[in-house]
Parts: C-alpha cells; sequence; structure tokens
C-alpha cells in the first residue's frame, strides 16, 4: 500500500464552480492509502507545485492524485514535479476532474459526487503503481538509405553534411533513379541531368557516404538506433574499385542485342555496360542473362580488352553486415503496366508510348539523340496525343489501375507538349484531360503558357480507344465541353501512366514492419504532423515511397527525413517509454499469441532455462518484449492467454481496481 | 406514466490518443452528457481485456462503452481492428448470456469528434436508461 496524497485543484472556477472541491478533497481522505488530502486554486502554479513537493516530504508520500484537469494537459507536469520532490515520475496519477466533469455537468452534487468517484479511481489506480524507469539505449551513428533515386541522394548528402555517415543501397547499377531517365523539369525547364548529376558526383566524393551499388537489403534486425542489415551485392562480375570506367569492354562486347532498360528498351546495350556516360559509380556491369561468357563459359572478350585487368568471371554475390541508427526508405515509384489498357494498343503499335518513354525519346543523351522520331519508322510526328490520367483515377479500373491521383502527370504532360510545341512549331499537340491538377509554385502559369503561348490543344475529355490503322493511330475521344466525338489521326500517342510504389517496397516493408496502405505505399506516422516518420520507431520515409510526389517535393521530404535521422543520431542514448509491456516469463507458455499481433514486431522468443520442483532444469521457451521497440498498445496483454503479458502503468490489475472504484 | 428513477452506472473505456481527447474536447466545448458515464483511460483500444468488460458487470454496472479511433486511424496502426473483432465475439456472448446488445457498445470517436463523443454518450445512457438495471452478472457479494 502507497502513503497516497490527494491534491484537489479549483482550477479558478473551472472546477471549484461545479464540483465542491472541500468535499471531494473531504471524501478522499478516507480512501486506503489516502494519507494526506487537500485542495487549492491553482494545483499547477508554482505555489501548488510546492505545495504537492512540501506534503511529499512532510507525509512520506509514495503517491500522488491530482485531480484536476485533463493528463494529455498537465500530466508531464506533475511528474516533474514529483521528480522534483524525490519521487519516482511514474507514482502520480490524475483524476480529470475538470474536461470530464465540471466542464460537461450542471449542477454541483452530480458534479461532486462524479469527481469523487474519479478520484476514488485514481487512488485505487496509484496504489498499485510501480516505479518505472525509462529504459536507455545506445545509438549506432550510422544510418541506411534504401534508393538512390534523388530522394535518397538528398537525404545521404543532407545527413553527411552533418557529420554522420551514411550507406545508399541502390538496386539499379548506379544512382540517379527515376530523375537521371528526365529530359526537362517542370516548371523551369532546366534539364535533370545538368542538376542531378553534380548531386551524384557529390554523392560519389562525400567521404561520409557509401554506396553499394547493384545491391539490395537482404535482411533487416534489431530496433530504432540498433539495426542489424545484411546488403546482398549482387555479382557485377567487374571488380568495383579496379574498374576505371573507360569504356573499352562496351565498345568490343559482340553482345550488342540487350534492350537497354535505361532506355526502356528503345534501343540495345552490350552484355556488359554502363547505365549511362554520368552513371555513378561508373563502373561497367555484366548482364549474366545475356553475356555468352557466362552463359556458356566462351567469349572472354571484355577481359582481354581491361586493361586494369577488372573482370571477374567467378565474383559471387556477397553480404555485407552492417549496424545502423536509422533507416530512411527511398524506394521511389514506377509507372504501372499498360498491358491491361488494351484500348490505347500500347502493346499492338511501338508509336503508342507512356510518359517516361517519351522523355527518353526526347532527351538528349536517349536513342534518338533527342530528335522527335517515331519509335516505328523514325519519321518526325506531326500529330501527337497526349492521354492524361491512364490508370490514375481510375474508380471503376482497380483491377488494371489506381484510385488515387497520381500527381505529377499534369505537369509533366504540359512540359512534354511544351517541349515538342517549341522544338517543331508545326507539330499539333492533343492533350485529353479529365481535370488539369496544377496547384505548386508557378505551375498554373507554366500551364497556361502551354495553351496560351505555345497552343496545345487541352480537349476535356477522355480517349476511347486507339486504332493502328497503316502508319496512322486513329484516335477515338470524346468532347466533354463541346460535347461531340472527335477523330483524330495521330502519329504518335503518349500515355501519362499512373504511378505506383515500386515492387521491392512491400518484402522491405515487411523486413522494416513498417505500415503500408492499401496501394503498397508507406504509411507516415501522422499524416500532417509526422509526415516523414513511419509509425516504426527509427524508419524514415522519402520521397515517392510514401506517395506520389514531384522533384520539389521529393527534395524537401528527403531533407526532412534528413533532418529526423540527424536528431535522432545526435543523441548518444535513446530514452525509451517506461509504459511498455511485458512478460512474466513463469506463466508464459510461448504460445506465440502476443508476437502475432505486436505490430512493431517488438515480442522476441528465447529459451530459458527453468529450475522445476524435482530440482531438474528444463528449458522452455518464453516471450520477451523489447522495450526499446516497445510502443505500449497493449495489444499483447489481451491476446495472451496466460496473462503473463502486462502493461507498466495500465497494469491490468490497476485498471481492474479503476473498474472496482467506479462500479462501488 | 411511469417514471425512471434508476440511475444507470456506465463504464467507458477511452483510448488515450483518439476518444479521451474527443471526451476532453467536448468539456472544452461544454457538451453535456449524463454524469453516469465515467472513463477509464487506456492507452488503446486493444488494451481493453474482456476480463475488465466482465468485471464491470460483475459489479454491477449497467453499459459499458468503448471508444477508439476510427478505422485506419489508430495511433498503434492496427489495434482498433483487434478491438473490432475481439468485441464483436465478446458482445455476442454477453447477449446470449442476457446482457442486452444496447449494454454494450463499440464507437469510433477521433480526437476532432466533441460533439460526436457527447451525442453518442447522451444516446448510450438513454438507451440503457430505457432498459434499466442490469441484474444479470452482477455477483450479489459486490453489492453497492
Amino acid at each position: 500500500m502507497q502513503r497516497v496524497g490527494v491534491f484537489v485543484c479549483w482550477c479558478g472556477s473551472n472546477i471549484a464552480g461545479t464540483v465542491d472541491v472541500e468535499a471531494v478533497s473531504e471524501a478522499l481522505k478516507n480512501e486506503p492509502g489516502v494519507v494526506f488530502s487537500t485542495n487549492y486554486q491553482y494545483m499547477c502554479s508554482q505555489a501548488g507545485q510546492d505545495m504537492i513537493k512540501e506534503a511529499v516530504k512532510e507525509h512520506n508520500l509514495t503517491g500522488i492524485v491530482v485531480c484536476s484537469c485533463s493528463p494529455r494537459m498537465h500530466e508531464a507536469t506533475f511528474r516533474k514535479t514529483a521528480a522534483a520532490a524525490g519521487l519516482n515520475p511514474y507514482m502520480v496519477e490524475i483524476a480529470n476532474i475538470r474536461e470530464q466533469c465540471s466542464w460537461v455537468h450542471k449542477d454541483i452534487p452530480t458534479g461532486t459526487e462524479k469527481a469523487i468517484i474519479l478520484g476514488k479511481a485514481a487512488v485505487a489506480k496509484v496504489n498499485l503503481n510501480t516505479p518505472l524507469t525509462p529504459g536507455e539505449s545506445p545509438v549506432t551513428k550510422r544510418a541506411l538509405v534504401i534508393g538512390g533515386g534523388i530522394a535518397g541522394i538528398q537525404t545521404a548528402l543532407d545527413i553527411a553534411d552533418a557529420g554522420f555517415p551514411v550507406d545508399i543501397v541502390e538496386k539499379k547499377p548506379t544512382i540517379g533513379g527515376k530523375m537521371a531517365q528526365l529530359d526537362k523539369t517542370f516548371p523551369t525547364l532546366d534539364c535533370a541531368a545538368c542538376i542531378l548529376t553534380p548531386k551524384m558526383v557529390d554523392v560519389a566524393q562525400n567521404e561520409n557516404i557509401r554506396i553499394f551499388s547493384y545491391s539490395e537489403v537482404s535482411e533487416i534486425k534489431g530496433f530504432v538506433g540498433n539495426f542489424d542489415v545484411t546488403i546482398k551485392k549482387n555479382a557485377r562480375f567487374v571488380k568495383e574499385d579496379i574498374c576505371t570506367g573507360c569504356g573499352a569492354c562496351v565498345e568490343k562486347c559482340p553482345m550488342k542485342r540487350v534492350p537497354n532498360e535505361f532506355n526502356l528498351g528503345m534501343d540495345n546495350r552490350s552484355a556488359i555496360y554502363i547505365p549511362f556516360a554520368q552513371a555513378v559509380p561508373k563502373v561497367a556491369t555484366i548482364d549474366p542473362n545475356s553475356c555468352n561468357m557466362l552463359k556458356n563459359g566462351k567469349c572472354g572478350l571484355c577481359a582481354k580488352v581491361c586493361a586494369a585487368g577488372a573482370i571477374d568471371y567467378t565474383q559471387k554475390d556477397e553480404y555485407i553486415n552492417e549496424k545502423y541508427g536509422a533507416i530512411v526508405v527511398a524506394t521511389g515509384f514506377n509507372p504501372i503496366s499498360m498491358d491491361k489498357f488494351d484500348e490505347f494498343s500500347y502493346n499492338q503499335s511501338k508509336d503508342v508510348i507512356t510518359s517516361l518513354e517519351f522523355e527518353r525519346l526526347t532527351n538528349a543523351a536517349g536513342p534518338t539523340a533527342g530528335h522527335l522520331e517515331r519509335p516505328s519508322d523514325g519519321k518526325s510526328p506531326k500529330t501527337i496525343v497526349f492521354v492524361q490520367c491512364v490508370g490514375s483515377r481510375c474508380d471503376a479500373c482497380a483491377e488494371k489501375g489506381k484510385e488515387y491521383c497520381s500527381k505529377i502527370c499534369c505537369m509533366y504532360t504540359a512540359k512534354h507538349a511544351m517541349l515538342v510545341r517549341d522544338k517543331y512549331p508545326d507539330t499539333e499537340v492533343y492533350v485529353f484531360y479529365i481535370d488539369v491538377r496544377t496547384p505548386g509554385k508557378n505551375f498554373d502559369e507554366f500551364y497556361r503558357r502551354a495553351v496560351e503561348e505555345y497552343g496545345v490543344k487541352y480537349v476535356k475529355g477522355m480517349v476511347g480507344k486507339v486504332t493502328p490503322e497503316g502508319d496512322k493511330l486513329k484516335v477515338q475521344a470524346s468532347d466533354l465541353i463541346e460535347g461531340k466525338q472527335l477523330h483524330i489521326d495521330a502519329d504518335l500517342v503518349v500515355l501519362a501512366a499512373a504511378i505506383e510504389p515500386d515492387k521491392s517496397a512491400r518484402p522491405l516493408a515487411t523486413m522494416l514492419t513498417a505500415s503500408m496502405d492499401t496501394n503498397d505505399f508507406f504509411t507516415e506516422a501522422h499524416p500532417k504532423l509526422r509526415p516523414v516518420e513511419s509509425p516504426t520507431a527509427g524508419v524514415f520515409l522519402s520521397g515517392a515511397c510514401q506517395g506520389p510526389k514531384d522533384i520539389p517535393e521529393t527534395v524537401s521530404q528527403a531533407g526532412a527525413a534528413a533532418s529526423k535521422v540527424i536528431g535522432l543520431l545526435a543523441k548518444d542514448k535513446l530514452t525509451g517509454n517506461p509504459c511498455v509491456a511485458h512478460s512474466n516469463e513463469l506463466m508464459c507458455n510461448g504460445c506465440s499469441s502476443c508476437e502475432r499481433v505486436c505490430p512493431y514486431g517488438a515480442i522476441t522468443y528465447e529459451d530459458k532455462e527453468f529450475r522445476m520442483p524435482d530440482r531438474t532444469t528444463k528449458i522452455r521457451r518464453v516471450a520477451k518484449v523489447n522495450p526499446a521497440v516497445c510502443q505500449g498498445c497493449g495489444a499483447c496483454t489481451v491476446a495472451c492467454p496466460s496473462g503473463a503479458m502486462d502493461l507498466n502503468g495500465f497494469a491490468s490489475n490497476q485498471i481492474m481496481a479503476e473498474v472496482d472504484a467506479i462500479c462501488k | 406514466m411511469q417514471v425512471n428513477e434508476h440511475k444507470p452506472l456506465i463504464v467507458a473505456f477511452c483510448c488515450n490518443w483518439c476518444s479521451y481527447a474527443g471526451a476532453d474536447l467536448a468539456g472544452n466545448n461544454r457538451l453535456n452528457y449524463p454524469a453516469d458515464v465515467k472513463i477509464i483511460r487506456v492507452p488503446c483500444s486493444c488494451r481493453v481485456n474482456p476480463m475488465f468488460v466482465l468485471r464491470a458487470f460483475q459489479r454491477g454496472a449497467d453499459g459499458v462503452i468503448i471508444c477508439g479511433c476510427h478505422p485506419g486511424d489508430c495511433h498503434y496502426t492496427s489495434g482498433n481492428y483487434y478491438t473490432r473483432r475481439r468485441m464483436a465475439a465478446l458482445f455476442s456472448m454477453l447477449d446470449f448470456l442476457g446482457i442486452e446488445r444496447e449494454r454494450t457498445r463499440l464507437e469510433w470517436v477521433s480526437a476532432a469528434e466533441g460533439a460526436k463523443f457527447a451525442a453518442t454518450m447522451n444516446d448510450f445512457v438513454e438507451k440503457v436508461t430505457a432498459l434499466g438495471e442490469n441484474k444479470r452478472l452482477e455477483d450479489l457479494r459486490c453489492k453497492r
């Protein structure tokens, strides 16, 4: 039994107006454990707090009940007061007699009666309180960034600038991501490579950053501050530290008919390749699926021409173990597959392309060196139809498209249309749209310029069908404003495909025990107030893995994620929340019920040796809660069939005591 | 007309992040609801062990209501889904034992829904009052 002190607050007239505070403090005097009870005008004021401190000393109090406003308001205040008086801060309970009593009830007898009951419940609870000490865990001062697109690059650079080592894991042979494939960027039309490649070089030269390209994360264990990660470095059959990126091997490789992923299959590359001229790291990679040497043991030409001797056909996948304090997910997006959209004849005609393919087509470093040529016959198109929202905002077609707005398509389509009209003014350009969405700095001005200055024909309506006929594409569409059907003979049709999270995100989320929404976008800890943190402590979100985003937004989110990581890594120790679950080993039967309901993966099992009554020992599997990972929801306490799990601060016997006090 | 003199005893379990804050908001906005409702704070609605509900009825409660975050909004991601399943099973069992469906309720109240909290409590108290005193499950040894 504790020695409890009860302090009833008047809160001016806020409480005292509807509750007879004198009667409350008098009534609570008779409760078990209560040795002191008083009331005061403002308990949270300095004078009120001093009163508590003095009472603790004078009456040797071990527990404090404050009948006042909501614990959401002043629980922290009174915990500090208790700590200053030499008590454990978790020996304080608040009875909410303002928000949940005096403010919602009108007459004094009712209010007083309820306040007394709430006070009794708090006393009953505090009698069962135990002193709690928050656990501490060390922080590994190294961050992992998964994904080397602009989001990952920016996050890594910002963290590295603060002086912390960062590793980037990128599954492609080079960092750069989708932005490296783009031509120009809206709304300023500066070229993507011109602003991205210097950043890629910065990454390569930054001594705090290590790049694991052509690698993936294969296992993640541990928790905030102490993640244990296994990185699988895929064999690229080229020694990365020796290769100079001269490109002699690429030139001599006889296997030159491999579809080039970087140009989305619109041209070919060799079996040994460097994705693009500014790749970082600039080292060659052998594609094991097309290399004759690796498949049949015949050829070996690249090894002969390599002056540095970097080719190694016997290279194996390598596994690297590293510890990290924080993990940033920056896995990005991909355009959805167009296979299910038969109406646009994407698979029937080479001249129906996606917007990302169009980017490559207009890119000076692309397959046509920036000349706008039809993929089928190389002629320059005279009529181009852009179709927006292909698979986006698709309520009825959820099985092939997405319900959400992909956000970036309106702007890049305006950009494409503008660029075409700028370079080839005699080309007719149509854009079919549901709505044009241009929220963003200088975005609407940009779209209006496309319409007003460049004469792009925007038509509100959807394209119903695209049929290849001869060397033309017959486009059937409706104009909703004019209320008529349109038939356009187009030379090129560009589909603004919806974007979706990268396929690697789902397995990664499972490894991280981070949550995702139904579209496989990572969920944030709070949609407004914690937008770059995952609900899983120590996991942060950067870029389009959290939702569709353009470059400016991605970069600002990347910076925000970096600042959160820096804030975490700057600490030497993490102080946890002591109100976490714990398991009673003697009662636990190792059934795994708790593990299954834990949203954080905080529960693990270990074999523990128990001494039996007959002096033998027995090994049993028992649950163990990691207090650094547990967030204290209590799901496990209810799932546990043997009652071994309990929650600090909200223990079963404490809640039972409250129920009893209320129902007395 | 018969006047029902019985004042019901109602135990409300509110999750710390949404419903307890919603109850606070009801207070901030001075939205009245009967004093028969006594709130117990829990970190998450999934912390509510069916035992607590049974205990409340055993000790003479006339109604028990559990409030949590809206589905999908749980502070702990998935806690309220567990609550939904557990309470569906528990309430149907209690119904079988003779504790009417109107005496038990699970409601989603967000931190912004002070008005919903007050309205829910008013409605719940009205329904439970209409049912009268709860005799089932009550342990006479714990008689008030």
